[in-house]
C-alpha cells in the first residue's frame, strides 16, 4: 500500500552532526559495502575503472563553503568548510511513497522506515522525481529503485553482536557524527541531541516532515594570543651592518 | 529534468489521440462505417502508441500490470486505469459506429469524459511534483487539457472549434512559461533552506560535489539548457504548434493544408514538450550548486 500510515509506533532515524563530520566518506563506503552484499539487489557500478565511472550510492557527502557575515568585531571572518552527508530522511510525509503506482514503496507502521519492495518495483523512477533530497537512485544494472533502508537487516539482526545492531554508517563513523535512534521517544539519544543542539529539517518548505535531523555547526572558538614566547622572538637587531648593511644604505641613497 | 524521448513521444501522441477520441465521443464529427474506422484507427494508433512508448523508460516493463494497484494514492496508477477504461469504452462505442452504424451516444459521452480524464491524470503526474516548482501548478493540467482538445479538434476536422481552441491553448502555453520562469524562485527552496547553513547572514556555496564523476541524480534531474536556445525553441513551438495551423485553417479548405496543419502542430507540441522537461528545475540540483542559490 502506498498510502502513508497516519502514525508510526517508532520513528527510527539519524541525527547527523555537521559540527563533527570531518568529510572522510567512510559512511559512504561502508554503506555501499553493506548494502551491496546484503538486502536487495547489489549497488552496481558502471564503467568503474574506465573513463566515465558512475554508480549507485545510498549515502553521499557534499561539501559546502560557509562564509560568515563580516562584523565590526570580525571584519574578515574565515570561511568554514562544512561536510554534509545526505541519505534518505525517512520523512513522515514521504512524497516518494504516495506517487508509487505499484505499492513497491512503503513506509513501515512499526518503525517508520521507508522501504522499496524490489520485486514489485517497475523502475518508473517517479519516486526519485518526488524526493527533494536526491535520496533515491535507480540502479542502472538492476532497473529498480535503491534507497537507504536504515540497515533494516542490521538493526534487528540477532546474528550480529549487539554493538553492531545499528546502521553501518553510524557504526563506521570515526568522528561520531552520526547517531541512530527513535525520535518518537522524547528521552532517546537522538531526541535529546536534537533538542539540545537545535536540530533542523532540510528543505522544510517542501512539507515532507523529515525524521532525520541535522545539527548545525557550532560557532567557532576565537583564540586569544596565547603564544608566551612571541615577545622573545622580536628581531634583536634593528640596524643592519656588515656588507649587506652597507649595500642596503648605498642602494637607499641612489 | 532529463527530456527522455519516450516520455516526450508518449505525452505528445497520447494527448492528441485522447483529444481526438473525446471529439469522436461527443459525435463531432458523427461518422460511421469506413470513415469511422479511419478516425478510430488514427486515434487508437496515437493513444496506444503513446502508451506503449511510455513503457520503454521502465526498468521492468514486464511488471507494468502492478501499476493498476495503487489508484488510491498514485496519479500514475490512476492514469493507467483511466487510459484502459477510456480505450475499452471508446472501443465499444467505435465498434457500434463502424460495424453496426449505430451511435450509442451515452457510451460516447462517457468515453469522451474518460479520454479527457486520462489526459488530466497524465498532467497530474507532473502537476503534483512539489520538487519541480515549474510543474507544480493547476496551469499544467490546463495546458495538457487545452492542447489535447485543440489538437483533437484539428484531427477531428472541427475547424471552427480548432480556430478557437488553438489560440486559447497558445495563451495557456505562454502563461505557463511566464509563471514557470520565476517558479523556482517563488518556491522558496534555496541552498540556504536545503542545507540550513546560512545562519546570521552567512553565505553558502557548493564547494565540492560528493563524487568527481556524474550520477543518476545529475543525469535525471540536472539537465541544464541555455536560455538563448530555450527562447528559440519556444518561438518554434508557438509558430509550428499554433500560428501555422491557424493560418492554414483560415485558408480555403484543402486536405493537403489540413495534413500540413496537423504535422506542424505535432512538431510544435513535441518542441513544447521537450522544453517542458528540459527547462524543469528539480530542487535536488540545489544540493549540487546547479541552481541559482
Amino acid at each position: 500500500m502506498t498510502t502513508l500510515p497516519t502514525s508510526t509506533k517508532k520513528k527510527l532515524g539519524l541525527v547527523i552532526d555537521l559540527d563533527t563530520c570531518v568529510g572522510c566518506h567512510a559512511c559512504v563506503i561502508s554503506c555501499k559495502g553493506w548494502n551491496t552484499e546484503n538486502y536487495g539487489a547489489p549497488l552496481s557500478d558502471q564503467d568503474p575503472y574506465g573513463g566515465d565511472p558512475s554508480g549507485t550510492f545510498l549515502n553521499r557527502v557534499h561539501s559546502y563553503e560557509v562564509q560568515p557575515l563580516a562584523t565590526s568585531a570580525m571584519p574578515h571572518p574565515a570561511a568554514q568548510l562544512v561536510h554534509f552527508p545526505k541519505s534518505c530522511l525517512h520523512c513522515e510525509d514521504a512524497p516518494c511513497v504516495t506517487v508509487c503506482p505499484t505499492g513497491a514503496s512503503y513506509k513501515r507502521v512499526e518503525d517508520g522506515i521507508v522501504l522499496v519492495n524490489e520485486s514489485d518495483c517497475i523502475g518508473c523512477g517517479l519516486c526519485a522525481w518526488a524526493c527533494p533530497y536526491g535520496a533515491r537512485e535507480m540502479d542502472a544494472e538492476e532497473g529498480v529503485m535503491k534507497k537507504c533502508t536504515l540497515c533494516v537487516d542490521r538493526i534487528y539482526n540477532e546474528n550480529l553482536p549487539e554493538v553492531d545492531r545499528e546502521p553501518v554508517c553510524v557504526r563506521t563513523c570515526p568522528a561520531g557524527a552520526r547517531h541512530f535512534g527513535d525520535f518518537a521517544d522524547p528521552d532517546s539519544n537522538v531526541s535529546r541531541l536534537t533538542a539540545e543542539r537545535s536540530g533542523m529539517d532540510l528543505m522544510p518548505e517542501q512539507g515532507t516532515k523529515p525524521v532525520n535531523q541535522y545539527l548545525p555547526p557550532r560557532p567557532k572558538d576565537t583564540l586569544d594570543q596565547i603564544d608566551v614566547l612571541a615577545p622573545f622572538l622580536e628581531p634583536v637587531m634593528q640596524e643592519s651592518n656588515g656588507f649587506l648593511g652597507w649595500l642596503d644604505r648605498t642602494l637607499e641613497k641612489i | 529534468m532529463h527530456p527522455a524521448p519516450s516520455v516526450i513521444v508518449f505525452t505528445t501522441l497520447s494527448g492528441l489521440g485522447f483529444g481526438l477520441l473525446a471529439w469522436l465521443g461527443i459525435g463531432m464529427p458523427v461518422v460511421t462505417g469506413w470513415s469511422a474506422f479511419a478516425f478510430f484507427a488514427v486515434a487508437y494508433l496515437l493513444a496506444v502508441g503513446g502508451l506503449i512508448s511510455s513503457t520503454f523508460h521502465l526498468g521492468h516493463p514486464e511488471r507494468a500490470l502492478k501499476a493498476f494497484t495503487q489508484w488510491r494514492s498514485s496519479w500514475l496508477s490512476r492514469e493507467a486505469w483511466a487510459a484502459v477504461l477510456a480505450l475499452v469504452v471508446m472501443g465499444l462505442y467505435g465498434a457500434g459506429l463502424v460495424f453496426f452504424g449505430q451511435r450509442w451516444s451515452a457510451l460516447g459521452w462517457i468515453g469522451a469524459a474518460l479520454s479527457l480524464g486520462t489526459v488530466y491524470t497524465t498532467s497530474m503526474i507532473y502537476g503534483q511534483m512539489k520538487t519541480v516548482p515549474r510543474w507544480k501548478t493547476p496551469l499544467t493540467s490546463a495546458l495538457y487539457l487545452t492542447l489535447s482538445l485543440a489538437g483533437g479538434a484539428l484531427l477531428a476536422g472541427q475547424v471552427s472549434f480548432a480556430l478557437i481552441l488553438l489560440p486559447v491553448a497558445a495563451v495557456v502555453q505562454v502563461l505557463w512559461w511566464k509563471r514557470g520562469d520565476t517558479a523556482l524562485e517563488q518556491s522558496g527552496s534555496t541552498l540556504a533552506s536545503a542545507t540550513g547553513l546560512a545562519r546570521d547572514g552567512a553565505v553558502v556555496r557548493a564547494f565540492e560535489p560528493p563524487h568527481t564523476g556524474t550520477n543518476y541524480l545529475l543525469r535525471e534531474f540536472v539537465h541544464v539548457i541555455g536560455r538563448k536556445h530555450a527562447r528559440k525553441l519556444r518561438l518554434i513551438a508557438l509558430g509550428l504548434g499554433f500560428v501555422l495551423p491557424v493560418v492554414l485553417l483560415l485558408l480555403p479548405f484543402s486536405h493537403v493544408f489540413g495534413l500540413v496543419a496537423v504535422l506542424s502542430h505535432v512538431i510544435g507540441i513535441a518542441a513544447s514538450r521537450w522544453l517542458f522537461f528540459a527547462e524543469a528545475e528539480h530542487v535536488v540540483g540545489i544540493y549540487y550548486g546547479k541552481r541559482a542559490a
